[in-house]
């Protein structure tokens, strides 16, 4: 088809999604970089002098020197990125390598319990997190502990410190854990979509050659379904670095995610807006660097997840 | 013969890390979820030692105006930012499905407000709505006009356009998608019949975007039931119970009013409305599967 010529309404309208679309986070980032001065006194839009004070107040835990406008580090912000970091990369990383032997095993073999097995998946995929948010935090507090007598129990308090049974509320592992619970039926669902797409005959040429099924999984399918990976990879990644409510109700004070600092500095009645702004822009940063680099796997991960039913 | 009983094994070995994992934090929780509805029970309390009260917590809610008028607020909002984003992405779908250099671009750029954090969306959405230092009101004012109180007195519409903002892109790529993989021959023929573009629209196009758009629109509609870090962000469900959706409710059930019990049952509320939703999206599918199926029987059959 050949190029069609349009018309400048046609240009307009184009101008003007983009603006609605980017806008915002264009007006965060500059606002990231004014001083609370210079945002509420709301002078032209771009005439300001840009400073990083606003970033130097936010990650003063790690920085490796002090800024200069600041005496006391009241923001925990760095530790909280790091706990961010630790939380959403382990999370990704399981739920990919489970869920997708899970979601090869659903495609390619015929076994007792496939089929409700296959329908749970679907099933639980709509359970959203406020629903697990009683449970997960009676059971995180009470039920999914080792006792302090016990042998594990007593070895970790002895080498950890802190008082009462291990358990797992406020450690990284127990939000780690119901990330990938959460994550794996959206995973599967989605690579099973891609896993489809893999001709058999490649699979049963390599059986033949002699290769086991770990062997023709790991070596023949995985290689083929990289931008499957991928797309799964970047879901998993975005809701688990995103993800507030579960985080808050399991974190203590040493495991904060950043949007649990970020919701807990709005809830204040004096709103420092520059340090806010740059908090959400540091949150903001690595989903978008994902979404400049792999659009294209985004998009194809969404329609497949929507389409294939 | 050792071969032979590994690979009967082999299915059972790739699924178990996952089933174990769902087993342990999504299957087990929500049946403690469904035992712990029927008790009192408050979080300082392990749930052995609670009380078993009967359906007491679900009759409760069920006569408690705060939480109908929360159950109100969620379907209003849910319904309401559903068809909103139908509206405008399959409007903006048919209007861009065109070849234009570029559309990857834009594509990239359209997809970057649901990829942030809720948190962040809330967030910016706030200082936009602020009253006095917003950004919205500020162009009011320089335009003449009066300030609103955006997040006080129309508190819901704005969490609304919040909403139809981050996600009506989803809404428009993949009815792009769908529109850009239409038999190309069924759009030909018509427009030599000489079928107008509306008349291709809405006797072509619509109908056989049809199956993805029901998919996705229930897909939405589910997912617009999770919201909770936006408005949390911007209004904290206030001003009164004008923004509390169900999923604000429930989390402030449990830890600020202290009845996990109540809470538990709220939930299982919420989570029958999401089977019914995601049980009439299954069913819907399974129909188009069928239909689909005997079409191609009949093509078939024909040639």
């Amino acid at each position: 088809m050949q190029q069609e010529r349009l018309n400048p309404a046609f240009y307009a309208l184009l101008a003007t999604l983009i603006f609605m679309s980017v806008g915002p986070i264009a007006l965060m980032l500059i606002n990231s970089f004014k001083l609370d001065v210079d945002i509420i006194s709301g002078t032209s839009g771009l005439l300001f002098l840009p400073t990083i004070r606003n970033y130097e107040t936010a990650l003063c835990d790690i920085l490796w020197y002090t800024p200069e406008h600041m005496d006391y580090c009241a923001l925990k912000f760095g530790g909280a990125m790091i706990n961010s970091l630790i939380i959403a990369l382990i999370s990704t990383a399981l739920t990919l390598v489970i869920g997708c032997m899970a979601a090869y095993a659903l495609v390619r073999f015929r076994f007792m319990g496939r089929d409700s097995a296959s329908l749970t998946t679907l099933m639980v995929r709509m359970v959203p997190p406020a629903v697990l948010l009683v449970p997960v935090f009676g059971l995180w507090n009470n039920d999914f502990c080792i006792s302090k007598q016990s042998w594990l129990g007593e070895i970790i308090r002895e080498s950890f410190g802190g008082r009462g049974d291990v358990c797992l509320a406020g450690t990284h592992s127990g939000i780690i854990l119901i990330y990938v619970a959460m994550n794996l039926p959206f995973v599967i669902w989605i690579l099973q979509s891609f896993i489809v797409q893999v001709p058999r005959s490649l699979e049963e040429a390599a059986k033949v050659d002699g290769a086991g099924p770990f062997q023709v999984f790991f070596k023949i399918v995985l290689p083929l379904i990289k931008p499957g990976l991928a797309a799964a990879a970047i879901f998993t990644f975005r809701i688990a670095w995103n993800e507030y409510l579960l985080a808050s109700a399991l974190s203590d004070r040493d495991t904060k995610t950043v949007p649990i600092l970020i919701v807990n500095n709005m809830s204040e009645f004096n709103v420092e807006w520059g340090v806010i702004m740059a908090t959400g822009m540091l949150l903001a940063i690595p989903p978008i660097i994902f979404t400049l680099l792999a659009s294209r796997q985004i998009i194809a991960g969404m329609t497949a997840g929507a389409v294939k039913g | 013969m050792n071969g032979q009983l590994a690979n009967r094994f082999t299915p059972y070995i790739f699924m178990a890390p996952a089933v174990l994992i769902m087993g342990i934090a999504l299957l087990y929780p929500l049946g403690y979820m469904v035992y712990g509805s029927f008790r009192e029970w408050n979080p300082s309390q392990n749930i052995s030692e609670t009380e078993f009260v009967g359906l007491k917590n679900y009759i409760t809610l069920f006569f408690d105006a705060a939480f109908r008028e929360s159950l109100a607020v969620t379907l209003i909002f849910a319904v309401t930012v559903v068809a909103a984003e139908l509206f405008i992405g399959v409007g903006l779908a048919l209007l861009l499905d065109r070849n234009i250099r570029g559309m990857s671009l834009l594509r990239t750029l359209f997809i970057l407000p649901m990829m942030i954090a809720p948190v962040v969306v809330g967030l910016m959405w706030r200082y936009m709505y602020h009253p006095t230092v917003g950004t919205i009101n500020r162009t009011l004012k320089s335009m003449g006009f009066e300030g609103v109180d955006w997040l006080g007195q129309h508190a819901l519409a704005s969490v609304i356009v919040a909403d139809i903002w981050q996600w009506t892109p989803f809404i428009f790529i993949l009815a792009l998608a769908a529109l850009q993989s239409l038999p190309r021959s069924a759009l030909e023929a018509a427009r030599i019949d000489g079928a107008t573009a509306w008349q291709q629209i809405f006797y072509i196009k619509l109908p056989l975007m049809m199956p993805v758009l029901i998919v996705t629109a229930l897909l939405r509609l589910i997912d617009a039931f999770k919201v909770l870090e936006v408005i949390l962000v911007m209004t904290q469900g206030g001003p009164g119970l004008s923004t509390e959706i169900l999923a604000l409710r429930i989390s402030r059930t449990a830890t600020e009013f202290r009845e996990l019990g109540v809470a538990a049952a709220m939930s299982n509320y919420l989570l029958i409305l999401l089977l019914l939703l995601t049980l009439g999206m299954f069913v819907i599918t399974r129909l188009q599967e069928k239909r689909a199926a005997r079409l191609a029987k009949m093509v078939q059959e024909e040639s």
